[in-house]
């Protein structure tokens, strides 16, 4: 094909490149950083691990050139379909002919490679949502439309989860930021995050409290939506107010009456709320249907959803959820202390950045993550190791190249006169920003261990390679915009 | 719309990122104590273990001191390419054990990480030596000193006991006071006396650079703690007569022990066959022989085995009966080879006829005995025979018979005294008379008392009605004994009755050849020896010798038991160890005239008539 653009230089985005070039070194020297001392003399040393990254960047880089200068951007929108059934095959083969790694099989190995296919997912999915909604004509509030993106989406997501790769998984879920760019009601958003949020409180505080916070909202959102503010001022938040003290009442009471065995000992308030919400909203869904308020009827429904939820939340924590899951779960919300045991790696890592300060340590003088206190020092900690050697100043700088690259990235879509470009570049933003959000949040413990790699910079080949590719597709398509009229 | 969308995904991206670099200042900036973790993980804490406390003997005789030797250490993350032929050579390990080793840690590798592990313990200083010089061509290997046990005096094996590396058990049962590798006394004097003995360890702290290399002192030291040796004990133990009494017992099963009357201090505990000081300096190595030992060598006899006394008891029963009034020193009563009740007979030995109470001790008369105890029970003082046997329950019990002496030896066991409770759940309330019981007047039955027991009753005879209670601990230094120690244990028998007792016991011993007395063969010229012999029934075998004894009469200074397991007649051979025991005692040498019974005694081997459990 040859050099098809002669204005590639001219095009490129080159701050987009700055950012990548800037970040894949900060990765091979903080890799350096936390091998060091196990006897790898020098930084090229190809039996190390920062060697081998070393080979991986190279071969990297050669990559985002091919895909900049040999390949037409316009197959993309073409081949996308046959890529991501192909990538189908290869997560469902794994399952059966991968090498077993920590538990789940999801790796590929060809003599000295190996490679997820989870990793070349993120590139087909990206390809195949921008194919689906670039469509001419196509609405995101056609439910066959919807229908259509949720599968493409769900698909891999359901067999990675079926790899035991949970955390893999979780990236999928971000893939609902570039729904909500193309159209996708805010609510849904906000009905997720809220259902999280119940699963949390349930676990944490009670049952109670989830129920009480899931009322409050559903009924608040329901009377700002329908412009009842006034009522909920005066009839709902009083009701609220004695149902929230309900539970300190019938203590008083039972402390004052004898104990456990009366009557106000044995009453659950949980159910004493449930049955005043049942004697409610009937009430208000028949009032809902004689006004034609469409959106209290959804209100309500989620609410029951929700009250379904709390109440089945024991059952997924103890049942649904595997083992180790769970016990993440439980360091992450304290509910367990154990700074030994899963705690252990959270805990270590966190004493490594902290102990880094302000400026840090200086480069290869950091004593926590090079002594092996810290698991999974080059790989999915290796953030440990850029806020023990570089500090506060070092870490916060790397976090913000990220940002300014996704934030660049939304930019970029949003000026791309191609709506295929657009959603693609959305869907690369979305990965970036789950893999950086869940992957610091980790290793800072706001987020559960998940084992997902930090882009461009942790250890890991083929990690590092379908970065590349995801990154520079979008360059290269971008780059190509103008040119390409439709 | 849509153009608010993207303003709000950036708004989104914003506060997301927000919340990362908030959470890193706080941990970076703000909470310190992160910083204070980190510097833990960077300090070495080197354990200085402390040197045990030295167990001296009652003349200041090291029984129990320390030795330096080294453990090996490696720290497998350091190792790298070496000699290992070479380290074999000088470590005189075989390459299999060195092979394996290392593999066993590369597999382990993730487990050990940067930390160390003992390869080879108690490596000699010698050994060490050869090691530190060329140690440079090693790195990683390194030595640790540590002070182990070391017996300069082949005595006491079991009553010292050994000391070992504590297990995961121990630790558990100690909460907070042991960590792995960590020495603690298991059994004998050491387990005792732990507390005192183990002293307080310290440790030195070092700080490691980003490279794992020790770099430095922490503060150049200052914040290091010195290990406090432990308290140095005395024992009541005669070194050279604890030698000397372990001599006289082997190749026999039994015990022998010797206690100072005038104190209660234990002079000689033997229990034969015991454990050689050897095999305690390093009783790891030989644990599973010692288990195995069909002889059980573990086993204290001295204080844990329950023997029937046999005649040595008839002396508590004649001391009961002339409390109780039925007995007298002139009472006299007939035997003709023994006792006849109903159709039966308890036999007894060819003596003449009649003997009073000093005669029968004499000769060990069994007739005379079963008068003396049916009188005792048959007591019109009494409601019933076995109201009139617990009152004799309670007189056997304050010589210290059927119950824990209170020792500061650990694991004392009690024996068995019955009473009357016990006879009547065997044959029935009331179903039984005197005669049904008759056996206990010459020490045989339902009676199982300790060699220690046995001893302490000798104690008593020889203080004329009290006892000290038993013990292995001196005073000395830092190390003070309970009081309970220091007070008289009356007996519930008057102490005016225990001289005609002592004469009778002189004449046994002292009555010369040919007499009558039971224990000529034990008799000293100018020692003034007492005692009394015991020929009791073993359903093993060959029936078991006992004899106790104090000396002198007046002013004694010890007070002797030997038991010896299927040594037939107490004379035969418990006698002549108890005597020799108490001649070198207070002669300090055996005198030519009974250098042959020495001789008799250390060659007398009576190992074959044991049928081992």
């Amino acid at each position: 094909m040859g050099f098809w653009n002669k204005g590639l230089i001219r095009n490129v985005d080159w701050w987009l490149v700055a950012c990548y070039i800037v970040l894949i070194f900060i990765g091979w020297m903080n890799i350096y950083a936390s091998i060091h001392s196990s006897g790898t003399e020098s930084i090229f040393d190809l039996t190390g691990r920062s060697g081998k990254q070393f080979i991986w960047m190279g071969a990297s880089i050669v990559s985002a050139i091919l895909i900049l200068t040999v390949i037409n951007p316009r197959i993309y929108d073409s081949i996308s379909l046959p890529v991501y059934l192909l990538t189908i095959v290869l997560l469902v083969a794994v399952i059966f002919l991968g090498t077993e790694v920590k538990g789940s099989r999801s790796w590929f190995e060809f003599g000295p490679i190996r490679f997820q296919p989870a990793e070349i997912s993120k590139i087909s999915t990206s390809l195949l949502i921008a194919t689906v909604m670039s469509q001419f004509g196509f609405k995101m509030n056609r439910a066959r439309d919807f229908l259509t993106v949720a599968a493409a989406i769900l698909v891999p997501m359901l067999i990675i989860i079926a790899q035991s790769e949970t955390g893999s998984a979780l990236v999928y879920v971000g893939f609902i930021f570039v729904l909500y760019r193309e159209g996708l009601s805010g609510w849904l958003i906000f009905l997720i995050g809220m259902f999280i949020a119940l699963f949390i409180l349930t676990l944490t505080a009670s049952p109670y409290a989830a129920v009480m916070v899931l009322a409050i909202v559903a009924s608040f959102c329901n009377s700002s939506y329908t412009g009842a503010m006034k009522r909920w001022w005066t009839a709902y938040l009083p009701a609220f107010a004695v149902l929230g003290g309900l539970p300190f009442l019938l203590d008083h009471i039972a402390s004052v009456t004898g104990g456990e065995e009366s009557f106000a000992g044995r009453t659950e308030p949980l159910y004493i709320l449930l049955a005043a919400c049942a004697a409610v909203i009937p009430f208000l869904l028949f009032r809902a249907y004689r006004k034609r308020k469409p959106f209290t009827l959804l209100a309500a429904g989620s609410f029951i959803a929700g009250v379904i939820l709390v109440f089945s939340t024991e059952f997924i924590f103890e049942n649904v959820l595997q083992d180790h899951q769970r016990q993440r779960i439980e360091v992450l919300l304290g509910m367990k202390e154990d700074p030994s045991g899963v705690g252990y790696n959270v805990n270590q890592s966190m004493i490594a950045i902290g102990s880094g300060g302000l400026a840090g340590k200086g480069f290869l003088h950091g004593t926590q993550t090079t002594y092996g206190f810290v698991p999974e020092q080059s790989t999915d900690f290796i953030f440990c190791t850029v806020g023990e050697e570089w500090g506060f100043l070092g870490a916060a700088s790397v976090i913000l190249i990220y940002v300014f690259l996704i934030g660049r990235i939304i930019v970029q879509s949003e000026k791309s006169t191609e709506s295929f470009t657009r959603i693609y570049g959305y869907c690369v933003a979305s990965c970036i920003f789950m893999h950086l959000f869940i992957n610091i949040g980790m290793t800072m413990g706001i987020m559960p261990v998940i084992g997902i790699p930090l882009p461009f910079v942790s250890y890991g080949g083929s990690s590092l390679l379908a970065f590349t590719v995801l990154l520079f597709i979008f360059i290269a398509l971008k780059a190509n915009d103008r040119h390409n009229f439709r | 719309m849509t153009a608010d969308r993207k303003d709000r995904l950036l708004i989104g991206l914003g506060i997301a990122a927000a919340i990362l670099i908030g959470r890193l200042f706080v941990i970076q900036i703000i909470d310190t104590s992160y910083k204070i973790d980190a510097s833990n993980n960077s300090m070495v804490y080197q354990t200085i273990y402390p040197t045990r406390g030295i167990i001296h003997d009652r003349n200041g005789k090291i029984l129990v001191g320390n030795k330096i030797t080294y453990d090996l250490i490696v720290t497998p993350k350091e190792v790298g390419e070496f000699d290992t032929l070479a380290l074999c050579r000088v470590l005189g390990i075989s390459e299999e054990f060195l092979r394996e080793k290392m593999e066993d840690y590369y597999r382990n590798r993730r487990k050990i990480g940067y930390r160390s592990v003992v390869m080879l313990k108690q490596l000699s200083p010698e050994t060490y030596l050869k090691f530190a010089e060329v140690a440079y061509r090693f790195p990683g290997f390194r030595g640790q000193e540590r002070s182990v046990r070391e017996y300069p005096f082949n005595a006491g094996g079991n009553l010292l006991g050994y000391v070992s590396e504590v297990d995961q058990k121990y630790i558990d049962r100690h909460k907070g006071e042991y960590t792995a590798g960590d020495y603690a006394g298991m059994t004998g004097i050491e387990a005792a006396r732990e507390k005192e003995l183990r002293g307080e360890k310290g440790y030195a702290i070092f700080l490691r650079n980003s490279h794992n290399k020790i770099e430095s002192r922490y503060r150049n030291g200052e914040m290091d703690k010195e290990a406090i040796p432990g308290n140095d004990i005395t024992a009541t133990i005669d070194a050279d007569l604890q030698k000397y009494g372990q001599m006289l017992m082997q190749n026999k099963v039994g015990s022998l022990v010797a206690i100072e009357p005038s104190t209660g201090e234990i002079l000689t505990l033997v229990s034969s066959p015991g454990i050689d000081v050897d095999v305690l300096a390093d009783f790891g190595s030989h644990y599973s022989d010692i288990l195995n030992d069909p002889y059980k060598p573990m086993f204290n006899r001295a204080v844990q085995a329950p023997y029937p006394p046999g005649s040595v008891f008839k002396l508590v029963n004649g001391l009961i009966g002339m409390q109780e009034g039925v007995l007298t020193p002139e009472t006299e009563y007939p035997c003709h080879m023994g006792y006849y009740f109903g159709n039966s007979r308890l036999g007894c030995h060819a003596h003449r006829s009649p003997l009073d109470l000093e005669e029968s001790i004499m000769m060990s008369c069994n007739a005379y005995y079963c008068y003396v105890f049916r009188s005792i029970l048959e007591n019109g003082k009494y409601a019933s025979i076995g109201e009139a046997l617990d009152k004799w329950d309670e007189y056997v019990r304050s010589f210290g018979f059927g119950r824990k002496l209170g020792s500061d030896f650990p694991a004392e066991l009690g024996g068995t005294i019955p009473d009357a409770a016990y006879y009547d759940k065997v044959y029935g309330d009331g179903a039984w008379k005197a005669t049904t019981v008759i056996s206990l007047s010459i020490g045989q039955g339902e009676i199982g008392c300790t060699p220690l027991h046995l001893a302490n009753l000798c104690s008593t005879i020889a203080n004329r009605g009290y006892y000290y209670i038993p013990h292995i601990i001196k005073d000395s230094g830092n190390v003070t004994i309970d009081s309970k120690y220091r007070e008289k244990q009356f007996t519930l028998v008057d102490t005016s009755y225990f001289p005609v007792v002592v004469e009778g016991m002189y004449r046994a011993v002292n009555s010369g050849y040919g007499s009558g007395g039971t224990a000529t063969v034990a008799a000293v010229k100018g020692l003034d020896i007492c005692g009394k012999t015991g020929t009791a029934q073993n359903p093993r075998g060959d029936d078991n010798s006992v004899f106790i004894c104090f000396a002198p009469k007046d002013n004694p200074k010890i007070a002797v038991a030997a038991y010896v397991e299927h040594g037939s007649f107490g004379a035969r051979w418990a006698a002549p160890i108890a005597s020799l025991l108490v001649e070198k005692y207070l002669s300090g040498e055996i005198s030519s005239s009974r250098k042959y019974l020495e001789t008799r005694v250390l060659e007398g081997n009576l190992m074959d008539k044991v049928k081992p459990e």
